[in-house]
C-alpha cells in the first residue's frame, strides 16, 4: 500500500479518536444524564408538598449520588490515554441561532466533572439550613445542573447558558440562607460576574461571526472554532473579553473583591458550591477555551497573566494572614491558590498544566473541607471570628483532627493532595519562568502562616481568650464532631489522603489532553515564542523518549520524587496521541 | 345590485379585497363590536370575566387565524393584497400571531383587577382589541397611510384605557399627558410620511423601495428630513430614547392591566412597522439612518438601565426598565438585516409575554386603590404569597436575561445580529446595560425573598444600592437627575441621603399593613393564575427548549 494513503488512514483514524467523532460517540448518554438527573429531581421536588423536608432532603441526596454514581460509570467508559473528547452526543438545541447541545469530556473536564458529582451530595448532606429545605435542595441542585452543563458543554453558547445559570442559585443560596450582610455580598457577587460575562458572550459571538466569515457555516463549537484565524489584535481583544469573565469567577487577582463577603456570608452548602465548584468554572474556562482558541494571545500576554497569578499569590497570602474572620480568610487562601492554578495555566509546559487542573480538583476537595468545618464552627458558637474562638482542641479532638489534615493539605504538605498540584504547578512553571516560579513559592511559605495562625487562635490558646471575648453562642457547650458530620467529611478526608497518596490513576488521565493543548498552543503560536520559552515548549513535541529523559531530568534535579515519573503511564503513547490535533489544526 | 351599479357608473374604481389576508384583523376589530352589542343588548350588566373570556375567545380565533394565514404564506409565498396595501409575509403573520397572544393573555390578567376594583364594563376589552387590530395592521401596512392609520387605531383607544381608573387623579393626568404627546407625534409622523411623499412621488412602500433603488437623489434633504420625522413618530411610540418622557408618568399613572398592555402592544405595533418601513423601505439609506440609530440605541439602552436603578416606585422602574428593552430590540433593527428584523421580533415575542406577566403581578400586589407600587411592598412578599414571589422573580430574571428563558434567547438574538452586522460597541454596551439592569431587577428579588425578620435587611438593602450600585448609579445618577427625572425630584442627586430616607420608611409602618391588606396566593383569581402559568410557562419552556420558537421566528422573512 502506497505511505501516502496508509498515513492517510491513520490521520483519518486518529482525527475520529482525537475529535468528535463516531468512533466516541456514546453507548449511552451518560453526561446528558449527568445534566438532566438533578434538573429532573429538582423539578420533583417543586411538587412535593413543603413540610416533607424528609422525603425532600432524600430526593436530593438521591438524585445526587445517583449523579455520582453515573459519574463513576464515565470513569469507568473514559479511554485513559485518548487525549480528544469522548462520550461526545450532540443534539439540535436552537439550530436556528447556531447553538447545538453538544457535550462530551476529556482529561481535563473529568475530573471536574467527578469533582461536581462528589462534592454535590456532600453540600446536600452537609447542609444544615433548617429553613425552607424544599428551596434549599431545588436550589442545589440547579447549581449542580449549571455546573455539570459547564464542563461538559462542548458548544461555547451551552457553555455560557451553564456558566450564567450556575448565579441564580447561588444567589438566591445566598440570599435566601446566608449570614449577617447577605444582601449586599449577593448583589456584588451577581452584577460582578454577570457584568463580566456580558463581555464573555460578546466575544463568542465575534469569535463564531469571524469563523463563519471565514467559513460560512454559524457555529460554536468549540472544536470548529480552534480553527479560526485571527488576527493579532483581534485575538488579543478576544482573549481579553473571555479572559475577563473567568478571571472574576475565578477569582483572579485583581478581580476578587467580591468574592470575601460572598464567601463569609453564603451558607455552608453554598459556599461548598461557591468556592469550591463555581470558582473553578473560570479556571476551567481559561484552560478549555482561552488556551485553545487564542493560542496566540495566550503566548504573548501569559507573562502579563502570570504576573497575576503571582501577585494573587502573595497579595492573597498577606491579606488572609491579617484576616479575623475564617470566612474572609478562606475568601483570601482561594484567592492565592488560585493565583496558583492561573500560574500554572499560563506556564505553557505539560506539567504546569496538569498540576493546575489536578489542583483544580484538589483545591475544590480541601475547600469543601475546611468551609464545611467552619460552617460546623458557626453552627456550634454563630461565628467565624477568630477573637471569640479558642482552646477548641479540647472540647472536640477530632474535628480538630480533621481540621489539621485538610489545613495541611492546603497548606500543600506532602502526602496529602494539595502537595501534588502546587508541585507539578511550581516546576512546570520554573521550566519557562523561573523568576515567577520563585516569587510563587513565596506563596507556599505564606499559606503556611495564616493556616497554621488560624489553626491555633481557633483550636489551642487559652480558652480564656474566648471567654474574654465571647461568641454570640458560647454559652453553649462546643460539642465534638457529629455522627453525621463525621460521615460528611470521610469521603473528603479520604479523598484528599488517596489523591496525595496515589495521584497517578488521574495524572494517567489528564496527561494526554494537558499535551494536545500544549502542543496546539506551540503549534499555533510558535514563530511568536520567546526564546526563553522556545526550549521547554519543543520540548513538549518531542518524541516520547527524548521527552522522558527531559521528564527524568527534572525530576532529578527538582525532587526525584516519584509521583511525576510514575504519574506519567502513558508517557510512552500519550504524546503520540496528543500530536494528532496538532496536525488536523495545521493542515 | 344597486350599489353595484352606482360604482359602476362612478369612476371610482374599487380593489379587489382578499378577507383571508386581513382575518385576523377583521376578528379582532369585529370582535370589538361584538363586545359593544353583547354589552348594549344585555339587561342587566355582565359581570367582568364573561367580557374577559369573549376576549379570550376573539383572541383564540385570530390566532387560529393568524395560523391559517401563516401556513399560506409557507405553502404559497407571500403575496400582497387589497391595492398593494397589504403585505402577507413572514414577517406580518408572525406580529399577527404575537399581537392575538397578546389579546388571549391581557383579559386573563386584567380580570381579577376590574372586578377587584368595581371597575366592571366591556369597555376595556373592546378597546384591547381594536388596539390589536391596529397592531396587526401596523404589521401588514404596505403603505405608509395606511401604517398612520393602524398607528391610530393602535394608540387612540391606549389614550383611553391610560384614563380608565376615572376615580384616581394619576389616570386621568396619564391619560392626557400621553394623548397630547401621542397627538404631537402623530402630527410629525404624518409630516413625515408628507415629506417622503415629496421626495419619493409615493406612499407605498413597495414602490418607495423600488423608486430608491432606481433613482438617485441629488438634493435628497426632503427624503431625509422626512426619514427623521418618521424615526421620530415611531421613536415615540416605542418609548426609544429621547422620546421616552411620556413613559414613566404614563405606566406609573395608568390603571396597572392597561400598562401591562400597552408596554406590549405599543411596542409590538411600532416595531412592526419601523422594522418593515426601515429594512425593507430604505435599506439604500441604511448608511444615513444606521449611525442615527446607532446613537439612540446607545443612549435608550443606558438611560433605561441606569434611570430604572434609582426608581422606589415598581411601575416606575418596570417603564425605564421597559426603555431598556426598546434599545434592545432597536439593536436587531439597527443592524439592517434580516437577521436583525427576525431577532427584534423574537424578542418582541419574548417581551411581551413578560411584560403582561409582570405587570399582571403588579396589578395584584398593588392591592384595592392600584396605589400600592413602592418597592416597599413587596418586602419578604416570597413569605406571604411564595408562588406569586416566584413567578414575578422569574419574570424579572428573565427580564434581566437569565439563562434558559425565553428573555435570555431574546438578547442573544439581537446581540448576534449586531455581532454579525459589526458593531461590536454596540452589542458590548447593550450587554452592560443587561447587567446594570440585572440590579434593579434582582433589588425587588432580594426585597421579595430576604428574610423580614432579620433587622439587617433594611440596612443591608440600602448599603446595597450605595455599594454594588457603584459609580454608574452615583455619576450618572447624579448628573443625569434634573435632566431625564424631574418627577423623581432629584432622585438620583440625593442617592447618598438614601439611608436616612430608608429608615424613616422602616419607622413609618409598611403600606401592606397599614391598610390592613396582605396579599395572598389564595386571594389571586384563577384568571390571573392561568394568564401567569401561561406566560411564566411560556418564557421557561421555551428557554430550555428554545429550537421551536426561534424556528418560527426564522421564518419571519419580509417581503423584499
Amino acid at each position: 500500500m502506497p505511505l501516502h494513503a496508509l498515513t492517510a488512514l491513520v490521520l483519518a483514524a486518529r482525527t475520529h479518536a482525537g475529535l468528535a467523532g463516531p468512533a466516541n460517540t456514546a453507548p449511552f448518554p451518560f453526561l446528558n444524564t449527568l445534566i438532566l438527573v438533578p434538573a429532573a429531581a429538582a423539578l420533583v421536588i417543586l411538587f412535593v408538598p413543603k413540610k416533607q423536608t424528609a422525603l425532600i432532603r432524600a430526593i436530593g441526596l438521591v438524585a445526587a449520588i445517583g449523579v455520582l454514581g453515573i459519574a463513576a460509570a464515565v470513569l469507568d467508559q473514559f479511554k485513559t490515554s485518548t487525549a480528544g473528547y469522548q462520550l461526545v452526543e450532540t443534539h439540535p438545541f436552537a439550530s436556528g441561532l447556531g447553538i447545538s447541545w453538544t457535550v462530551g469530556v476529556d482529561g481535563v473536564s473529568l475530573f471536574l466533572m467527578l469533582m461536581v458529582a462528589v462534592l454535590f451530595p456532600i453540600a446536600l448532606a452537609g447542609a444544615t439550613e433548617k429553613e425552607n429545605t424544599k428551596a434549599f435542595t431545588v436550589w442545589v441542585l440547579i447549581a449542580e445542573v449549571g455546573c455539570m452543563g459547564s464542563f461538559l458543554s462542548l458548544d461555547l453558547l451551552l457553555f455560557f447558558l451553564f456558566f450564567e445559570l450556575t448565579l441564580i442559585p447561588v444567589y438566591f443560596l445566598i440570599v435566601g440562607w446566608g449570614r449577617e450582610r447577605r444582601g449586599p455580598a449577593a448583589t456584588k457577587f451577581f452584577l460582578y460576574t454577570f457584568a463580566a460575562s456580558a463581555f464573555l458572550l460578546v466575544g463568542i459571538l465575534s469569535l463564531a461571526f469571524i469563523h463563519a466569515g471565514q467559513s460560512g457555516v454559524t457555529t460554536f463549537d468549540v472544536i470548529q472554532l480552534a480553527h479560526t484565524h485571527l488576527s493579532g489584535t483581534a485575538d488579543v481583544v478576544l482573549f481579553l473579553a473571555f479572559t475577563a469573565a473567568f478571571a472574576v469567577k475565578a477569582p483572579m487577582f485583581p478581580f476578587h473583591t467580591w468574592s470575601p463577603d460572598a464567601y463569609a456570608t453564603s451558607p455552608a452548602g453554598g459556599v461548598v458550591v461557591l468556592a469550591a465548584v463555581m470558582a473553578k468554572l473560570g479556571t476551567y474556562g481559561i484552560v478549555r477555551f482561552d488556551l485553545s482558541l487564542f493560542p496566540h494571545a495566550v503566548v504573548v500576554l501569559a507573562p502579563l497573566l502570570l504576573s497575576l497569578g503571582v501577585a494573587g499569590i502573595i497579595y492573597g497570602g498577606i491579606v488572609a494572614a491579617a484576616q479575623r474572620d475564617l470566612g474572609r480568610l478562606m475568601a483570601y487562601s482561594s484567592l492565592a491558590h488560585m493565583g496558583f492554578i492561573i500560574l500554572g495555566a499560563f506556564a505553557l509546559t505539560g506539567e504546569a498544566l496538569s498540576g493546575a487542573v489536578l489542583q483544580m480538583v484538589n483545591h475544590g476537595l480541601y475547600t469543601a473541607a475546611l468551609f464545611l468545618l467552619i460552617a460546623m464552627i458557626y453552627r456550634r458558637w454563630g461565628t467565624t471570628d477568630v477573637r471569640h474562638l479558642g482552646g477548641l482542641q479540647r472540647k472536640a479532638p477530632m474535628m480538630a483532627a480533621v481540621f489539621t489534615l485538610v489545613m495541611l493539605a492546603s497548606i500543600g504538605v506532602p502526602g496529602l493532595n494539595g502537595f501534588i498540584g502546587e508541585f507539578l504547578i511550581l516546576a512546570g512553571t520554573f521550566l519557562t519562568h523561573r523568576w515567577w516560579a520563585i516569587v510563587a513559592l513565596v506563596g507556599v511559605v505564606l499559606a503556611a502562616v495564616y493556616l497554621l495562625w488560624a489553626y491555633q487562635q481557633v483550636f489551642h490558646g487559652p480558652p480564656a481568650k474566648a471567654a474574654a471575648a465571647p461568641a454570640p453562642g458560647a454559652g453553649r457547650p462546643f460539642r465534638e464532631l457529629t455522627v453525621a458530620e463525621g460521615l460528611v467529611m470521610a469521603p473528603l478526608v479520604v479523598l484528599i489522603v488517596f489523591l496525595g497518596v496515589y495521584p497517578q490513576p488521574v495524572l494517567a488521565r489528564i496527561t494526554p489532553t494537558v499535551d494536545r493543548i500544549i502542543n496546539q498552543v506551540e503549534a499555533a503560536a510558535h514563530p511568536h515564542i520567546p526564546a526563553l520559552g522556545r526550549a521547554s515548549l519543543s520540548a513538549a513535541v518531542t518524541p516520547a523518549s527524548e521527552r522522558h529523559d527531559h521528564g527524568f531530568v527534572l525530576h532529578a534535579v527538582l525532587a526525584s520524587h516519584a509521583i511525576v515519573g510514575a504519574g506519567r503511564p502513558g508517557a510512552g503513547t500519550a504524546p503520540v496521541q496528543g500530536r494528532i490535533p496538532t496536525k488536523v489544526a495545521s493542515r | 345590485m344597486m350599489a353595484r351599479t352606482l360604482l359602476a357608473a362612478s369612476t371610482l374604481s374599487l380593489p379587489h379585497v382578499n378577507y383571508t389576508a386581513i382575518m385576523p384583523e377583521l376578528i379582532a376589530l369585529g370582535g370589538s363590536l361584538l363586545l359593544l352589542a353583547v354589552a348594549a343588548v344585555t339587561p342587566r350588566r355582565l359581570p367582568t370575566t364573561v367580557y374577559a373570556a369573549m376576549t379570550s375567545g376573539i383572541g383564540i380565533a385570530s390566532l387560529v387565524a393568524s395560523l391559517v394565514l401563516y401556513h399560506d404564506v409557507r405553502q404559497g409565498g407571500a403575496f400582497v393584497a387589497i391595492a398593494h396595501s397589504i403585505d402577507v409575509d413572514g414577517f406580518s403573520v408572525l406580529v399577527m400571531t404575537l399581537a392575538s397572544c397578546v389579546l388571549i393573555l391581557t383579559p386573563m390578567l386584567a380580570a381579577g383587577f376590574f372586578e377587584r376594583e368595581g371597575l366592571g364594563g366591556c369597555e376595556y376589552y373592546a378597546l384591547a382589541c381594536i388596539s390589536v387590530g391596529g397592531a396587526m395592521l401596523m404589521g401588514a401596512a404596505n403603505d405608509l397611510v395606511l401604517i398612520f392609520l393602524a398607528l391610530e387605531v393602535l394608540s387612540i383607544p391606549l389614550y383611553v384605557m391610560a384614563g380608565l381608573d376615572y376615580r384616581r387623579e394619576g389616570s386621568g393626568e396619564a391619560a392626557l399627558k400621553y394623548f397630547l404627546l401621542g397627538a404631537f407625534s402623530s402630527a410629525i409622523f404624518v409630516y413625515g410620511i408628507a415629506l417622503v411623499y415629496g421626495a419619493t412621488g409615493s406612499t407605498n412602500l413597495g414602490e418607495i423601495a423600488a423608486f430608491l433603488a432606481h433613482n438617485v437623489l441629488v438634493a435628497n434633504g426632503v427624503l431625509y428630513g422626512g426619514m427623521a420625522l418618521l424615526i421620530v413618530g415611531f421613536g415615540f411610540k416605542v418609548a426609544a430614547v429621547p422620546f421616552h418622557m411620556w413613559t414613566p408618568d404614563v405606566y406609573q399613572g395608568s390603571p396597572t392591566p392597561a400598562v401591562g398592555f400597552m408596554a406590549s402592544i405599543a411596542k409590538v405595533g411600532g416595531f412592526a412597522a419601523f422594522l418593515r418601513v426601515f429594512i425593507s423601505t430604505l435599506p439604500t439609506l441604511s448608511q444615513t439612518w444606521k449611525p442615527v440609530l446607532w446613537v439612540i440605541v446607545i443612549i435608550t439602552v443606558l438611560l433605561g438601565a441606569i434611570a430604572a436603578l434609582v426608581q422606589r416606585d415598581v411601575k416606575r422602574m418596570l417603564a425605564y426598565s421597559s426603555i431598556n428593552h426598546a434599545g434592545f430590540i432597536l439593536l436587531g433593527l439597527q443592524a439592517a438585516t434580516a437577521k436583525g428584523a427576525t431577532g427584534s421580533l423574537y424578542y418582541l415575542f419574548a417581551y411581551s409575554l413578560l411584560i403582561l406577566g409582570s405587570f399582571g403581578v403588579i396589578a395584584v400586589v398593588g392591592g384595592r386603590g392600584d396605589t400600592g407600587h413602592s418597592i416597599e411592598r413587596y418586602r419578604g412578599l416570597a413569605r406571604r404569597s411564595p408562588l406569586l414571589a416566584g413567578a414575578f422573580a422569574l419574570l424579572l430574571l428573565a427580564q434581566a436575561g437569565a439563562p434558559f428563558t425565553t428573555g435570555f434567547f431574546a438578547k442573544l438574538y439581537v446581540v448576534e445580529a449586531a455581532v454579525a452586522a459589526h458593531s461590536y460597541a454596540l452589542a458590548a454596551v447593550a450587554m452592560v446595560s443587561a447587567a446594570i439592569a440585572a440590579f434593579f431587577y434582582l433589588r425587588v428579588v432580594f426585597v421579595m425573598f430576604a428574610d423580614t425578620r432579620l433587622a439587617e435587611a433594611p440596612a443591608g438593602d440600602a448599603a446595597l444600592v450605595q455599594a454594588a450600585g457603584a459609580p454608574a448609579v452615583s455619576a450618572v445618577g447624579a448628573s443625569g437627575s434634573g435632566v431625564f427625572e424631574p418627577a423623581v425630584a432629584g432622585g438620583g442627586g440625593v442617592l447618598l441621603a438614601e439611608a436616612p430616607v430608608r429608615l424613616e420608611e422602616e419607622t413609618a409602618t409598611p403600606e401592606a399593613s397599614a391598610t390592613g391588606e396582605e396579599i395572598r396566593d389564595g386571594a389571586v383569581s384563577a384568571w390571573t393564575w392561568s394568564g401567569l402559568i401561561l406566560t411564566v410557562g411560556a418564557t421557561v419552556v421555551f428557554g430550555i427548549w428554545p429550537q421551536p420558537l426561534v424556528d418560527f421566528a426564522q421564518h419571519a422573512h419580509l417581503l423584499f
